[in-house]
């Protein structure tokens, strides 16, 4: 997967985290991932459809999730699964939101889904066409993960005006 | 989060506000944010179908409205809420902040867009803002002083 689809994210997840948590978001982990995707926590995910097609996974324990809620609520929350849920579905709204108006700005035309928990366990492979990349973020509320696996189905519109323009 | 001045009608009752977000934890936060603006929540909804409804039943002042929402999306919700109540005062809240969405927000009739993750002292200026346009709002209220993030 090439680098300008994963940079988006790169940046969109920091600022998120930085605007939410106030602190800098660091990597901890950016690696290929080729083998069938394991949940470490609770996942939201994410479709995009268009001129870029895949999905987007927002990954985090339960604890982080409650700290993270904790910390917007500004007080300590009772753990709960629908507020675990609802916590990171809300976290990959606005990281994968940012991320897609980042592409956007590149030239990429395309739709996001609301997200869904993904409570498989086994959950989605890579494939040939769709490899996933992992990005790991150390925050102050602990670590977070987002798996990305996306493909080109359209050359963006910029490239697609060039390629006319030789014909 | 930092004080504001309450934000008030004319009339000098409180603003009522339609929150509308699929997310359960994003309505909390709007609706925490509104009553820190002295606010008052006339309804919540999470769908753009309900919203419409909701907008019928409660004639809000404002709506703040996502955009990306299960049944029926936000922009298309703003255009019909906005075909048969043109005073309509709706403020998109998005995580998805590019311009094709925003232009399409406006052009059916949106007031204002803001982008999720959401700064209180940015919602209080464009609803501010947006008030001020409003004949049966009231206009200046302005952020405590020194009291901003």
């Amino acid at each position: 997967m090439r680098m300008e689809l994963i940079q988006p994210f790169i940046n969109a997840a920091d600022a998120v985290f930085s605007d939410l948590l106030h602190s800098s978001a660091k990597i901890i982990d950016l690696t290929m991932d080729e083998d069938t995707y394991r949940r470490k926590g609770v996942a939201a995910l994410i479709a995009i459809k268009g001129d870029i097609e895949g999905r987007v996974i927002l990954d985090l324990s339960p604890e982080v999730a409650v700290k993270v809620a904790s910390h917007l609520a500004g007080s300590e929350l009772t753990a709960s699964e629908q507020l675990v849920r609802e916590t990171v579905c809300e976290l990959a709204n606005m990281v994968i939101g940012n991320s897609v108006t980042l592409l956007n700005d590149q030239g990429f035309r395309f739709k996001v889904f609301p997200p869904e928990i993904h409570a498989d366990e086994t959950g989605l492979s890579s494939t040939v066409d769709t490899e996933a990349m992992v990005l790991g973020l150390e925050t102050p509320c602990g670590e977070i993960y987002l798996n990305i696996a996306m493909h080109y189905l359209r050359r963006r519109r910029s490239e697609r005006g060039s390629l006319a323009v030789l014909d | 989060m930092p004080q504001f001045a309450a934000l008030q009608r004319k009339d000098n009752k409180s603003v009522r506000y339609l929150v509308v977000d699929d997310s359960v934890f994003a309505r909390k936060n709007l609706i925490k944010m509104i009553q820190t603006f002295g606010g008052e929540v006339a309804g919540e909804a999470g769908d753009g179908l309900t919203a419409i409804a909701e907008f019928n039943r409660t004639k809000p002042d404002i709506v703040l409205m996502d955009i990306t929402m299960p049944q029926m999306e936000g922009i298309e919700a703003v255009e019909r809420i906005v075909r048969q109540h043109s005073d309509a005062r709706i403020v998109m809240v998005s995580s998805v902040g590019y311009q094709e969405n925003i232009l399409a927000a406006l052009q059916k009739g949106a007031k204002h867009f803001v982008q999720k993750p959401v700064k209180a002292e940015v919602l209080y200026e464009i609803l501010r803002y947006v008030l001020s346009d409003d004949p049966a709002a009231a206009g200046a209220p302005t952020v405590l002083a020194g009291e901003h993030a």
